[in-house]
């Protein structure tokens, strides 16, 4: 069988990127995807942040299909009945080129492997990699699949496989994700007609809102929800860790449920037509869970190698970035003249650390336990600050210092003041 | 034996959605796919050239985004490909059809003689079973329509022998090639392609012809001019008024949620209990 410069497996947005940089430099690359096509199998929230996407094509906001540019942010912490929390909207991200996208997965991964594939790389869907091929010495060949025996080689290949990378597990760079270490999040598309759905949320033209809620919408569990506006859809979804579902006994589609019945949301998706239902995995263990990221002959990019920033709600930026300086580090070898020996590949995890992809995950590292044991900050805390707000913002004869005291107290019985005091130092040492 | 196989792109029926309002098929945004029932015969020709040697061409008619559709016919194995694709060709009917691909085919035999031509029996969005005749008619092939086996080729006495479904029986028939055949559903199961076929699909140009290329010179038999059939109206079944009933199951065992679902259609169809159990002899 022939010989490719480079083989990326999976066609997401870590191995789309990888791919296009590798063949705009002029190398031979095969893509193998085993979905229908590249988008097919793909879901996220989803907002696109522009700057990583810029970085490999820069004109890329003239033919991408892009849903709305986000106008407003909306920080919603819920209790059963209300919600409070801040709302950030500027006209200021009105500009010429937006920052933040809303984007529908299956049509904008579609477009940028069009974009591999005119950059002159072949890529090859409906196909799924069974395993990497090793030499005797252990160094990766390339890769068999599960169309026949035969081996397609190349010098390198990209682990671009996902958050459960059984590629990568099969041929053992990498350990099964845990349960703590993923988030399983659901998510519906409703359908609403464009002028009903501008109304309803204030915006014009291709403006758009992000909602992201947490609270008692989650059960206890530690995780999210959100509200993103599309051209023509809202993406409903919310998403947990996977032990915390296990323990709990809980169904995600039961808390989706419950989340679009909320008395803040159920308005805002009135009338609207489901169409389409997904189901997805989220690395979130952060730092920590980040596996080894190369080896002779082989690099891990994308959800594979766990690059998400979960406090931030970014991943598919990490995994353009990932994927970017993953094909770079192939291009310069290639360039020098060196082989992809695993020494050689370091250079990637050094590119990694000197980018903001190490030094956000390295920042958050403590995150991911922390909140893991400290339940509260899903649960009381933002049932606390809906009862403040509503104590605060009802006029009912009491007199205000009366009402300080209240929700004074209020917080107190809810944390004591020693569990109080131990959450502010705990958040804190959580964001350095 | 030079081979060809014609293929439809079709919209994914299993995907299409009526517009609730205006009744109309909404055509936008619906995965297109290689017509389920020219796949049947597509491996029947690929089966012939793996045991007579040879090669496969297939050959669609569409605007240029129906090359994905002979992409995948590639992928599946088929040697090469030609996609018909002319401004001219719109709004034919399966007289125009036929005629484009009797033509083209013509073209085809001009450079490398045709010995087989494959058709699905049927298309899943037109379901007229006619473009696979016509074109036999217009080539004088002998034509063996609703075949279930190819019982035996012979090369030399230029023979084929099959079998096929017919009314009430399977009729065993026998006629010299060239010939047209078109395949019953469900007479094999159609391949994946190896990985070298993978990459040598991915990397095909495929030709696409006009009408000019295909030798057509007489673009009036093309297209909406060369189709007499006429559209009178198009229309949707009308919806169905009665909405569909919930039942909350929540928290209930397989048992529980069996008999709500048996009593709540009985509640809905009185006879149906009776019949049920009728049937059940109690």
């Amino acid at each position: 069988m022939e010989k490719f410069d480079a083989i990326v497996v999976g066609a997401g947005p870590s191995g789309n990127a990888a791919s296009y940089t590798l063949a705009k430099a002029g190398l031979k690359v095969l893509q193998v995807e085993r979905g229908e096509y590249s988008g097919s199998k793909n879901v996220q929230g989803a907002i696109l942040y522009a700057k990583s996407l810029e970085k490999i094509i820069p004109n890329f906001r003239e033919d991408a299909p892009l849903e709305r540019h986000i106008v407003e942010q909306r920080l919603w912490m819920m209790d059963d009945k209300s919600h409070c929390g801040t709302h950030y909207r500027s006209d200021a991200f009105n500009e010429e080129l937006p920052n933040r996208y809303t984007i529908i997965r299956a049509q904008f991964d579609k477009w940028f492997n069009r974009q591999v594939q005119e950059a002159g790389a072949l890529v090859v869907c409906e196909t799924t990699v069974t395993e990497l091929a090793r030499d005797a010495s252990g160094k990766v060949i390339g890769i068999k699949t599960d169309r026949d025996d035969q081996i397609v080689y190349a010098d390198v290949v990209i682990m671009a496989d996902g958050v459960n990378s059984l590629v990568g597990q099969r041929s053992g760079l990498r350990k099964e994700i845990k349960p703590e270490h993923a988030a399983l999040a659901v998510k519906e598309m409703h359908f609403l007609p464009r002028e009903v759905l501008e109304q309803r949320f204030n915006v014009k033209d291709n403006e758009g809102v992000a909602i992201e809620a947490l609270g008692t919408v989650t059960m206890g569990l530690m995780g999210t929800a959100f509200l993103y506006t599309n051209g023509e859809s809202l993406s409903v979804g919310i998403g947990c860790l996977v032990s915390d579902f296990r323990d709990h006994g809980t169904s995600p589609y039961v808390m989706l449920e419950r989340f679009k019945k909320h008395p803040s949301i159920a308005p805002l998706i009135e009338g609207s037509e489901v169409k389409e239902y997904a189901a997805h995995l989220i690395p979130e263990g952060g730092f920590n869970a980040i596996p080894k990221v190369h080896g002779d002959g082989w690099l891990i990019v994308g959800d594979s190698g766990q690059f998400v920033n979960a406090m931030h709600r970014e991943g598919s930026n990490l995994a353009m970035e990932t994927g970017r300086m993953a094909a770079e580090t192939v291009i310069a070898l290639k360039t020098e003249g060196k082989a992809p020996t695993e020494a050689n590949l370091a250079r990637y995890r050094k590119a990694l650390e000197d980018s903001f992809v190490m030094k956000d995950l390295k920042k958050y590292r403590k995150l991911p336990e922390i909140v893991h044991k400290n339940r509260q900050f899903f649960t009381t805390y933002p049932e606390l600050m809906s009862k403040a707000a509503e104590t605060w913002f009802r006029v009912d004869g009491v007199d205000k210092l009366q009402k300080e005291k209240e929700i004074f107290r209020t917080f107190r019985n809810g944390r004591t003041l020693r569990g109080l005091i131990g959450d502010a130092v705990k958040i804190a040492r959580a964001w350095r | 034996m030079h081979i060809v196989v014609c293929i439809k792109q079709v919209p994914d029926s299993a995907q299409i959605r009526v517009h609730p309002v205006t009744n109309t098929i909404m055509r936008q945004g619906v995965p297109t796919i290689i017509n389920p029932y020219d796949l049947f015969s597509l491996e029947e020709a690929l089966r012939l050239r793996d045991k007579f040697g040879g090669k496969v061409t297939v050959l669609t008619m569409g605007p240029p985004m129906a090359d994905t559709s002979l992409r995948k016919a590639l992928s599946m194995g088929a040697d090469a490909a030609v996609l018909l694709s002319d401004r001219c060709f719109a709004g034919s009917d399966t007289l125009a059809t036929s005629y484009a691909l009797a033509s083209a085919i013509a073209k085809i035999t001009e450079t490398e003689p045709v010995g087989m031509v494959f058709c699905g029996k049927q298309t899943i969005d037109g379901d007229t079973a006619q473009v696979g005749p016509g074109i036999a008619k217009r080539l004088e092939l002998n034509q063996l329509t609703y075949v279930e086996r190819i019982d035996a080729v012979d090369e030399t006495a230029r023979k084929i022998t099959v079998e096929r479904r017919a009314e009430g029986g399977v009729q065993v028939l026998s006629t010299s090639l060239p010939c047209l055949i078109t395949m019953l559903e469900g007479t094999n199961v159609v391949r994946r392609g190896t990985m070298e076929d993978m990459l040598r699909a991915a990397r095909t140009e495929i030709p696409m012809w006009s009408a000019a290329k295909a030798g057509i010179t007489d673009t009036a038999l093309c297209g909406l001019k060369g189709s007499p059939t006429v559209v009178k109206k198009v229309f949707a079944p009308p919806p169905r008024k009665e909405k569909a009933k919930q039942i909350d199951v929540t928290g209930k065992t397989a048992d529980d949620i069996a008999a709500a679902t048996l009593n709540a259609l009985f509640a809905a169809d009185a006879r149906l209990e009776e019949t049920l159990f009728r049937q059940a002899g109690h």
